[in-house]
């Protein structure tokens, strides 16, 4: 079963001579379960992409569904909506909400969705003990390393279960030895929970954990090999 | 309520509980902003109501000293004495229906009074008075007598057959405590009528008008002099609370067919005037601190939405419609406004507190208050409507306020804002 599917889509941005082609003709289709990276040079239109698949971005032309649901025909309301209940992110930096500790990062999405207070307790300290963050739960972000932060990010992205987790360079601020604790952290939690991943990246350590890997070249695919 | 509902409301619940958990905390990420925002807010509504107070003080002072120039709260005349203030112009005394609604627990006092011109002579000068009849028990809180009088002694009752005048008509009728004058006015039927006074009293009111306008003897002595056996020229009363008067009006004027009932606002429309343009200056006052407020507090939210952008970006892309990061920043606008109404009332109650029972103003320089008809001895008033009215006007409009910089914020594109270095 397909979780994300993009039919000839097209991202320019600005008009005439101006204009840049972001993304054309993108076709492809994500099976549920995957764990896929987008990978490419600066430009190529990975993020562009990723943000399209998100509902974060809106496409010039083309069609994205994800879990069956027509992402270039949302507005905005509709678009929330979309990511609060069926997509987890994990971006580059500033992940997190510096007011709020490492557990009320967690629980953030779980309040937006209305869960009870006793169900996202639960849920959050689970997680959090998932992605070895136990202990660490009345931290704010500044009191915690990079590579915790994003594990945070992570627990965050996954404790209500969406059906796809989109990971923007995720890696792109950690130290290697970091960012393979967070690659396998992924990967386990790929095979553990089914949870579909799409991860951009330039990091070659990213893309030897990848089951499928699209590399992006001038807002085209230019390979689309799985692993 | 169904069970869709009752989970709406959760939802609701939880959320709002969370928005407000990050509001409280997003301000005080800058605690100096916010510690200067508050000052700025308690500042403003201190003056609101500090000044108010006291501008308040000033001009109830003012009328209060007024009403006690013979002009009470509400007066009762013949239809045609205002224009033409003679003794043709008197009337009975009260009726029973009257007296009966003289009656009414809100009215503190009232009195009845001859008042016609007259002329008085000395030895070496004549000039025009008015002559005032009372009944000196009766006249409690209605006259500046008797705590005016310098010399001499007050009116002992309505037969007391002695006069009282002021010192600057004293002066210029060259006489003194115990000398004899006449006092010349017409009966009704036009006659002249006069006769000799004893000078038993003098008073200083520091308002030469007053002091060289007004020549005091008892009630029944004047209606003797005038032959007017039991008519008065007016009826006079004080009430509990000066600024409203309508109904005792409406009362009065049943219970006074063919009278002319009016309060002090119609007797004195300078007066009048005076406490209707008060309440305007409270208003139009309110408004200019406000809008000085206003643009800090919208300043304040402005620059801590901008330097969120990357933030509500994120809150976004996780799922947070629009409506909640306008509440969000409504919410923090909501906590900097409480807390600096907080402090602002209670700045004002401190600084009110210490001239509460007074606040000698001459120690300031200020002089020549008197010609005004003020005092130099300052009485705040605090009214609760001002207090509340100043409350209301800078949380409501300054919610208002509120909404450009949590539009501003609720209308950000999340990829914009995730993006914006």
């Amino acid at each position: 079963m397909s979780t994300v599917t993009c039919k000839n889509l097209y991202k320019t941005f600005g008009e005439g001579e101006l204009a840049v082609h972001a993304l054309s003709d993108i076709n492809l289709d994500i099976q549920a379960g995957a764990f896929l990276c987008l990978s490419g040079p600066s430009g190529s239109g990975k993020t562009t992409l990723l943000n399209m698949i998100g509902g974060l971005d809106t496409p010039s032309r083309g069609e994205i569904t994800v879990a069956d649901r027509r992402v270039d025909q949302m507005n905005k309301a509709q678009l929330a909506d979309m990511r609060l209940h069926h997509i987890g992110f994990v971006f580059q930096a500033y992940n997190l909400i510096p007011v709020l500790t490492a557990q009320e990062n967690v629980e953030f999405v779980m309040q937006l969705q209305g869960m009870p207070r006793q169900t996202r307790a639960e849920k959050s300290s689970a997680i959090l003990n998932e992605v070895g963050l136990s202990g660490l739960e009345s931290r704010r972000p500044a009191e915690l390393s990079g590579g915790q932060q994003q594990r945070v990010a992570v627990a965050r992205a996954l404790v209500s279960e969406p059906d796809l987790v989109l990971a923007d360079e995720p890696t792109a601020n950690l130290d290697s030895h970091s960012a393979e604790n967070l690659m396998q952290l992924l990967e386990n939690l790929n095979q553990r929970h089914g949870t579909t991943f799409i991860i951009s990246t330039h990091d070659k350590l990213v893309m030897s954990h990848a089951k499928r890997l699209i590399k992006l070249r001038d807002g085209k695919i230019e390979e689309d090999v799985t692993q | 309520m169904s069970a869709s509902h009752a989970e709406e409301n959760r939802s609701l619940g939880t959320v709002t509980a969370m928005l407000t958990i990050i509001a409280w905390r997003n301000i005080w990420r800058n605690h100096r902003r916010t510690l200067i925002m508050l000052g700025a807010i308690a500042v403003g509504v201190w003056a609101m109501i500090w000044l108010t107070a006291v501008m308040r003080g000033m001009v109830d002072q003012m009328i209060v000293d007024s009403i006690k120039n013979l002009i009470g709260h509400v007066q009762i005349h013949a239809p045609a004495y205002r224009d033409d203030p003679s003794i043709v112009n008197s009337m009975p005394a009260p009726t029973s229906a009257l007296t009966e609604a003289l009656q009414d627990p809100a009215i503190t006092t009232w009195t009845t009074r001859v008042r016609v011109p007259a002329v008085i002579s000395s030895e070496r000068e004549s000039m025009g008075v008015t002559l005032v009849g009372i009944s000196p028990e009766r006249e409690q809180g209605l006259l500046f007598l008797p705590e005016t009088i310098s010399l001499g002694r007050y009116l002992e009752s309505a037969q007391d057959d002695g006069v009282i005048i002021g010192a600057k008509l004293a002066e210029r009728l060259e006489i003194q405590l115990g000398w004899r004058i006449v006092l010349m006015s017409q009966d009704p039927e036009n006659e002249i009528v006069d006769r000799g006074f004893r000078v038993v009293g003098i008073f200083d009111t520091e308002m030469e008008a007053i002091e060289t306008g007004y020549v005091f003897t008892g009630l029944e002595t004047a209606q003797r002099l005038l032959n007017m056996q039991t008519q008065v020229s007016e009826l006079a009363l004080i009430t509990q609370d000066y600024r409203h008067l309508q109904a005792i009006v409406d009362r009065l004027r049943t219970a006074a067919p063919g009278l002319e009932v009016l309060p002090w606002q119609e007797l004195d429309k300078y007066l009048g005037t005076m406490l209707a343009v008060m309440d305007g200056f409270v208003l139009i006052w309110y408004l200019v601190v406000f809008i000085a407020m206003s643009f800090g507090l919208v300043n304040t939210l402005l620059m801590a939405v901008f330097e969120r952008t990357r933030e509500i970006g994120l809150i976004q892309a996780l799922g947070m419609k629009p409506s909640l990061i306008l509440l969000q920043v409504l919410i923090e606008s909501f906590f900097l406004l409480i807390l600096g109404l907080v402090l602002g009332n209670l700045l004002s109650w401190l600084s009110i507190i210490p001239i509460q029972d007074g606040w000698d103003i001459s120690a300031l320089g200020v002089e020549g208050l008197e010609y005004a008809g003020m005092s130099a001895i300052l009485y705040p008033v605090v009214l609760a409507n001002d207090v509340i009215l100043s409350n209301v006007v800078v949380i409501v409009l300054g919610l208002i306020a509120s909404l450009y910089p949590a539009w501003r914020a609720a209308r950000h594109v999340p990829v914009e804002a995730i993006t914006r270095i």
